[in-house]
């Protein structure tokens, strides 16, 4: 007697954001055909021409909200999908673009574009969260391919997915990294960032720009003081919190006591 | 009288978000318009204030398919505004990094995004069932070009390990000779690859583009050179501005970019080709003509053929550049900021992406402008689908519309980096 499998459906959705998360599904170059025999892809655009119609048992969702129209999207993707996971520092956290938050938008539309009336857009770009529930988020600018992965296989698996929430700084320890702080004054967000790139910076003898956002109880006021006592100054502290994730709460307090 | 509209609204297998919309009345093409609705980002404005050091990662967003282009020519244009040449092993390595870049973007738009529409099929996936082998060895191909990336990069997708200056640590020569037998590997397979290329079926379409690219004396050029074209631009990257406006339409989020007094231009493989086609290795030249390419190629329904020729020259190149690496003594070149203006352009896979960033005497961005490939070629593609739907306005709808979507695909346009764009409907009223 033969049984057909029923895959759960997949579907991918993006919002503001650089196409790079929703790109680390297509650079499983290994894995990729083996997920599609797990999953049934049911709405991916980037990768296919067939849609089908929802409802989805999960939702990966990239990108932030930045427009009136993005904001009554994301409305219809929770209503479609048992799952939404949200995927990079965009979807997780408003993305690069939430330095928007910190500015006039006005004057900004008005820098990039000679016709503002044409372009509709937010004052703010915000993360997913802010706007609808979200089940599981998953961090990083981009994310990291194995936690995608894993990811996919805890849904599979019916368990919840085994991602750390403490910080690079672990990653450095368990890879034998030498700390680019204290061996050479090198700034490093490192010890305020959630793990699970694989402390790539500092092994390139590079500090951490806090790509994956803040780590779980992260003591940002500590890390500025020690940072000062290395030479960096306020403007430094300012840019350094307000990156890619410069609208996660514990790196937005932060950087405007550095104002 | 007849009217009917295709509508496409949210184009498939493109990199971004836009739309397809042609109008047909009385089998005559009323309108045809890419729209291109993906979110701005405001790029150029949240630059200011930042610090020259950041414009490489912070621009790098604007695209995860493309980061190189991004690293790269900002780094480019901070070197020019403070006056320092990067040379040697370090602009051998940014050359290597960068065929890295072509190698997974050519592969994944040529066997995952574009094949499928030659062969038939709504995607990669449902393809690998009949041509199983076809697919797996373009992930293995996609692969290397990755695999390049992370080496030199620390990741595939937003490389860490590349600065104003050069690199923040080079490898070891053994590091890189262990991809020598795997690159050879993918260089003889691209061989295959073209050959299977050459059988699909490809529309009579040729078109008369005015060609922008990169030249440069010595190389197929990539990273540095001057601008030119097949209708007489000859002009030092200081120039771009004077020579090329850029406009904002209603229908869409990225600016259209023309040549001031001519109009569109066409930017990326095959502008590249046919401007450079002599700087080519032999063994592309030869496999191009084997494959019925000439010296230069105006159907932009043969691009993904350009593109594999590209692949192959990205696979000899890189072998060339490992062969006779060594690694230089300083990771990068110091660079202290100067106040002034400084230009980058470089040639992502889908064509030139300008740089142009104004620093004050801490290094502090005053002034930004980032034009991406696809923002020069959108107006491009529009002319493309008025030239191609016209002569095949009996076509069936479904037909006409994968065709259309065919010909929009040609470009490989990356609708995230346009705004820092794609949707399809034909209104048939």
């Amino acid at each position: 007697m033969t049984t057909t499998k029923v895959r759960p459906k997949l579907a991918v959705y993006k919002f503001a954001s650089c196409d790079g998360c929703q790109l680390s599904l297509l650079d499983c170059e290994d894995e990729l055909l083996a997920v599609a025999g797990e999953v049934e892809i049911a709405n991916f655009p980037e990768a296919s021409r067939a849609i089908q119609e929802g409802p989805y048992d999960v939702a990966l969702v990239e990108g932030s909200i930045t427009t009136p129209h993005d904001a009554e999207r994301i409305q219809q993707v929770r209503k479609d999908a048992k799952f939404v996971v949200t995927i990079g520092a965009c979807a997780t956290a408003g993305g690069i673009q939430a330095l928007r938050n910190f500015k006039d938008v006005k004057e900004f539309i008005s820098l990039v574009y000679a016709k503002p009336a044409y372009i509709s857009t937010l004052t703010t770009s915000t993360a997913i969260a802010d706007h609808i529930t979200v089940d599981f988020e998953l961090r990083g600018c981009p994310v990291n391919k194995y936690q995608l992965l894993e990811l996919i296989s805890a849904l599979l698996a019916g368990r919840k997915p085994n991602i750390p929430t403490h910080s690079v700084c672990v990653e450095c320890k368990r890879r034998g990294t030498v700390c680019v702080m204290v061996a050479h004054g090198t700034m490093c967000l490192g010890p305020v960032t959630q793990a699970g790139c694989g402390a790539i910076c500092p092994s390139y003898t590079r500090g951490c720009y806090g790509c994956f956002g803040p780590k779980e109880i992260p003591n940002t006021g500590s890390l500025s003081s020690w940072l000062k006592k290395e030479g960096q100054d306020n403007g430094q502290l300012l840019r350094a919190f307000r990156g890619f994730n410069a609208n996660a709460e514990p790196f937005r307090k932060e950087s405007e006591r550095h104002e | 009288m007849s009217e009917r509209t295709l509508k496409v609204d949210y184009l498939a297998r493109v990199e971004g978000e836009g739309a397809m919309f042609v109008k047909i009345k009385d089998d005559k093409v009323q309108d045809i318009k890419l729209k291109i609705f993906e979110p701005p980002r405001f790029f150029e404005a949240f630059l200011r204030g930042r610090d020259f050091r950041e414009a490489p990662d912070i621009t790098a967003r604007i695209c995860g398919i493309c980061p190189i282009a991004y690293l790269l020519g900002a780094s480019y244009a901070m070197e020019d505004a403070c006056g320092v040449t990067v040379t040697g092993q370090l602009r051998e390595l940014r050359r290597l990094v960068y065929c890295g870049e072509w190698i997974e973007s050519h592969i994944l738009h040529m066997a995952m995004l574009h094949a499928p529409d030659f062969l038939g099929y709504q995607d990669a996936i449902e393809m690998a069932k009949d041509h199983p082998d076809v697919v797996k060895n373009a992930l293995r191909l996609k692969k290397i070009g990755n695999d390049i990336m992370i080496i030199l990069g620390g990741r595939e997708i937003h490389p860490i390990n590349l600065c104003v200056g050069g690199f923040y640590k080079v490898p070891q020569k053994r590091e890189l000779t262990v991809m020598l037998d795997e690159l050879k590997w993918g260089r003889d397979a691209m061989l295959g690859l073209i050959k299977l290329i050459t059988t699909f079926p490809m529309p009579d379409f040729t078109q008369d583009y005015e060609f922008i690219a990169l030249q440069h004396p010595n190389e197929y050029a990539i990273i540095e050179g001057k601008l030119v074209s097949n209708k007489g631009l000859d002009i030092p990257l200081s120039g771009y501005d004077a020579a090329l406006e850029e406009s904002h339409v209603e229908h869409s989020t990225s600016l259209h970019t023309h040549v001031k007094g001519r109009g569109t231009a066409h930017v990326g493989p095959l502008a590249r080709y046919s401007l450079n086609f002599h700087k080519l290795t032999p063994l592309c030249q030869k496999v191009a003509r084997e494959a019925g390419l000439g010296e230069t190629c105006s159907n932009p329904f043969q691009s993904i053929l350009v593109r594999g020729i590209e692949v192959l020259y990205a696979f000899e190149e890189s072998i060339r550049i490992i062969e006779q690496y060594e690694p230089p003594e300083k990771s990068r070149v110091e660079v202290k900021p100067k106040a002034g203006t400084g230009y980058g352009c470089t040639e992502a896979p889908r064509g030139i992406c300008y740089h142009r960033y104004t620093i004050d005497d801490k290094g502090i961005i005053t002034d930004a402008k980032i034009v991406s490939p696809t923002a020069v070629n959108q107006p491009t593609i529009e002319k493309d689908l008025w030239d191609f739907v016209a002569p095949n306005v009996k076509m069936d709808d479904e037909k006409l519309q994968w065709h259309c979507e065919q010909a929009i695909r040609n470009y490989d346009p990356c609708i995230s980096c346009s705004c820092h764009f794609l949707k399809l409907t034909v209104d048939r009223s």
